[in-house]
């Protein structure tokens, strides 16, 4: 059964899923829309790898502009008021989109894990001290200590190292076993290894294995960092610290997908438990970016009823998914970090709370009404993801709105459907 | 699985839950709360957390007159984390129609030993510079206060559990009767005293109750610690209120002790849907910004929504019930639970002992909403 008028279909997140979503739904045929936050699409991986989008990227983004995609930059989901409708927000104030289907491509973010000092100046996630270097800190002869788990501290503490930084420890928290058996399984995936070479001998000789931070010291702004495998505190300018990613699930919560395991659970056609939702890359598990282009693909080709399509592609998900089980297991957080907070140890860094007054309670609802813990601006999105790994808790809901917005724009009543007819 | 037994039970662990435990304890050696959820986690959660002085019917004055006494005797004694803040309430005239009314309302509270200050249109420019320029004026009631009703609920339980009080949290209440309380795991306890606290799922456990929830929006801003001082109240506050037709809103804006704003209020009857009404939601913002023309222009970080446990004469049931005693009732009290949950629980605590009551315990009997009719 086929649609006379093409269906419309929103995809949120220009990232790899999304933008690979966008090209297998317009191959069916579909009126495609794509709606993200930043100023360009790319997402945060083809930044991260580059600063500037790949040519080959920016060419793919180009063919769909040319052939009709409509690219919503700078634009949020705040709300989801009504089935087959988003509330967005944009650089023209709030409007309401409609979807017949509706691609999730949110990505992920870093997980950030509590220690002392965590909140002092100049430490920041890895991902987040790149992104400030790309818009214009300059490091040059600054001492960088980088620190979390995950190929990505490697591939940042290169990038650093590039522009003049000087690294002075890549501390994994996973074991050297681990890695070992990971690399020699990458021999299956050639082109994983081809990256990976080149910036090994770029800063392999600074990283230390089954090594973590376990207290950023410094009285006003960081100053040093002790690390678990060295007696001194190694004195530094930045901790970029990151322990691996959290997948980007409000949207999802909010239309009411089903999770598993902190996932949007889909099947193999990646349609969540929501009819005429779908979703593809980081939020149905961290894969990286092959795994997420993959998915999207799929995604894009289902979310179209071009299923056929969609089957070719299942192999290699299939294999993508082998490697991201990989990365898993190898880099799975150990337990010694959830040690290394003290009780007066901010876990909510937006409201002030300490870990002893959050922890008082018995789960992160009885923690958030009483202690005020993921009450503020962030809605949780940090001290909940820590609060999951520390202790267990339970995801929160989602409420409305997704990120702040004025007042007024919840005041409109009934805006018009904006027609975004190509 | 449990068997034990107590001289009071009190089901239900919202702030009137805590507050009849709070002053059971001090008259009954042994007391059981039990609350499925966290503490405080039900309709105490969603409200706005005033203690505030009424006047829309006698009883309800005497009710809440009592109980602001009782939670000012008690501030110096609670936690910061309580976040109480003596705001006072200004009550907004938003013509001269309403105006006018103003001063037979002050020389109601005064006379009523609560005091009050008539503001004329600058003095009220003077007290909330966000407000509308050119209001009429309006009514302060500087005694009134804000709260942080979960954390207030959690002091209240606190100090009863000093006393002796146990609390089992997690099971829910399947059964309850004068002498026992049956919860989901087959767990029973027996007592003297049985109170059904549950808000507004107390007519699920005691049926025949007339509770009904009333499903409420609030919206919490970012930090504008500048932006409001007192607690306001449109004037036509109450009759929003009043009415039992199925919607309405009202503007109410309330300053948090985090510097938040809370902005509400609306009030409808749609059984327990909680998911957010867009579009009253709309009609709600677009209310307070008719009072508050800047308040468009603060950043919102929350919505939710809650639900009010209303009863048909708009007051709360306290007391025993006709037909047993021992089976007492503290539900009902819509939107005013956080103020009036102390003289409440005083109540609940003079009838099951036989102390005579502070004040007349007649209107808010079982029955008494029917019996009125």
């Amino acid at each position: 059964m086929s649609d006379l008028t093409p269906k419309q279909i929103w995809i949120v997140g220009a990232g790899p899923a999304g933008i690979a979503a966008a090209e297998a739904a317009l191959e069916s045929g579909a009126t495609v829309g794509v709606i993200d936050e930043n100023p360009a699409p790319g997402g945060q991986i083809y930044r991260a790898l580059l600063g500037v989008m790949k040519p080959e990227i920016q060419s793919r983004v180009d063919a769909l502009h040319a052939k009709g995609v409509l690219f919503l930059n700078q634009t949020t989901v705040i709300d989801a008021p009504a089935v087959g409708e988003l509330t967005v927000k944009g650089p023209n104030g709030p409007e309401r989109l409609r979807y017949e289907s509706l691609i999730l491509a949110t990505g992920a973010r870093e997980l950030f894990l509590p220690f002392p000092g965590w909140t002092l100046p100049n430490v920041m996630g890895v991902g987040g001290l790149q992104a400030l270097v790309k818009s214009g800190l300059d490091v040059s002869g600054k001492r960088i200590v980088v620190s979390g788990t995950g190929p990505l501290l490697l591939a940042v503490g290169a990038y650093l190292k590039q522009k003049g930084a000087k690294v002075v420890r890549i501390a994994e928290q996973a074991p050297a076993q681990r890695i070992r058996e990971f690399t020699q399984r990458l021999v299956g995936y050639p082109y994983k290894l081809g990256q990976g070479i080149p910036l090994m001998l770029s800063i392999g000789a600074t990283v230390r294995t089954s090594a973590w931070v376990e207290r950023a010291n410094g009285s006003h702004v960081l100053e040093s960092v002790k690390i678990n495998s060295h007696q001194e505190p190694i004195r530094c300018d930045y901790l970029a610290c990151a322990y691996g990613f959290e997948p980007n699930v409000e949207l999802a919560t909010l239309l009411g997908c089903e999770l598993h395991r902190g996932f949007v659970e889909v099947d193999e056609t990646l349609r969540t438990s929501v009819p005429y939702v779908w979703c593809a890359g980081e939020p149905t598990g961290i894969g990286g970016i092959d795994l997420s282009e993959i998915e999207g693909k799929i995604a894009g080709y289902c979310a179209t009823g071009n299923e056929k399509a969609a089957q070719r592609l299942m192999p290699t998900r299939a294999r993508w998914m082998r490697f991201a089980a990989m990365l898993e297991v190898t880099y799975a957080l150990r337990d010694e970090l959830k040690t290394l907070p003290n009780p007066e140890t901010i876990l909510c860094r937006c409201e002030d709370v300490s870990i002893e007054q959050a922890t008082e309670w018995n789960g992160s609802r009885a923690a958030k009404l009483h202690s005020r813990c993921g009450m503020g601006p962030c809605q949780g999105r940090i001290c909940g993801a820590a609060g999951r790994f520390l202790y267990g808790w339970e995801h929160g809901t989602v409420r409305a709105p997704l990120v702040p917005v004025p007042l007024s724009d919840l005041t409109e009543r009934d805006p018009e459907l904006t027609n975004h007819t190509n | 699985m449990e068997v034990g037994t107590y001289d009071a039970i009190v089901v239900g662990g919202g702030i009137v839950g805590c507050a009849c435990a709070y002053y059971l304890s001090e008259v009954f050696e042994s007391v059981l709360l039990i609350e499925p959820g966290p503490i405080g986690g039900g309709s105490t959660a969603a409200g706005m957390g005033h203690v505030v002085v009424m006047d829309d019917s006698p009883a309800q004055f005497a009710l809440t007159h009592d109980s602001q006494k009782l939670w000012k005797g008690l501030f110096s004694q609670m936690s910061d984390a309580c976040e109480v803040r003596e705001t006072g309430t200004l009550w907004v005239a938003a013509d001269e129609e309403e105006f006018s009314h103003v001063e037979g309302k002050r020389r109601f509270y005064e006379q009523h030993g609560v005091h009050a200050e008539v503001l004329d249109s600058q003095q009220v420019a003077e007290a909330e510079p966000n407000l509308r320029p050119g209001l009429p004026g309006g009514l302060r009631i500087p005694g009134d206060c804000v709260i942080y009703p979960v954390t207030a609920a959690g002091w209240l339980l606190e100090q009863a559990k000093r006393r002796g009080t146990v609390v089992r949290q997690g099971k829910p209440a399947v059964k309850v009767t004068g002498g026992s309380v049956m919860l989901s795991d087959g767990s029973r306890y027996t007592s003297a005293v049985v109170v059904n606290a549950a808000g507004g799922h107390a007519s699920e456990l005691t049926p025949g109750l007339q509770i009904e929830p009333r499903k409420g929006h609030l919206v919490i801003t970012d930090r504008y610690p500048w932006f409001v001082h007192h607690q306001l109240v449109e004037l036509g506050y109450l009759k929003s209120a009043h009415e039992m037709s199925s919607e309405s809103v009202a503007f109410n804006v309330q300053p948090r002790a985090t510097g938040q704003v809370l902005i509400g209020s609306s009030r409808q009857f749609v059984g327990w849907d909680g998911a957010i009404d867009h579009r009253i939601v709309a009609k709600m913002i677009a209310r307070a910004a008719v009072y508050m023309p800047k308040i468009a222009e603060l950043s919102a970080i929350r919505i939710w929504t809650g639900f009010r446990a209303t009863t048909p004469n708009k007051l709360p049931i306290i007391g025993s019930m006709p037909e047993d005693p021992r089976m007492m009732i503290a539900a009902g009290h819509e939107g005013l639970g956080i103020t009036t949950s102390l003289a409440t629980g005083k109540l609940i605590a003079d009838l099951a002992s036989g102390i005579t009551p502070r004040i007349d315990p007649s209107p808010f009997a079982p029955g008494a909403a029917y019996h009125h009719d």
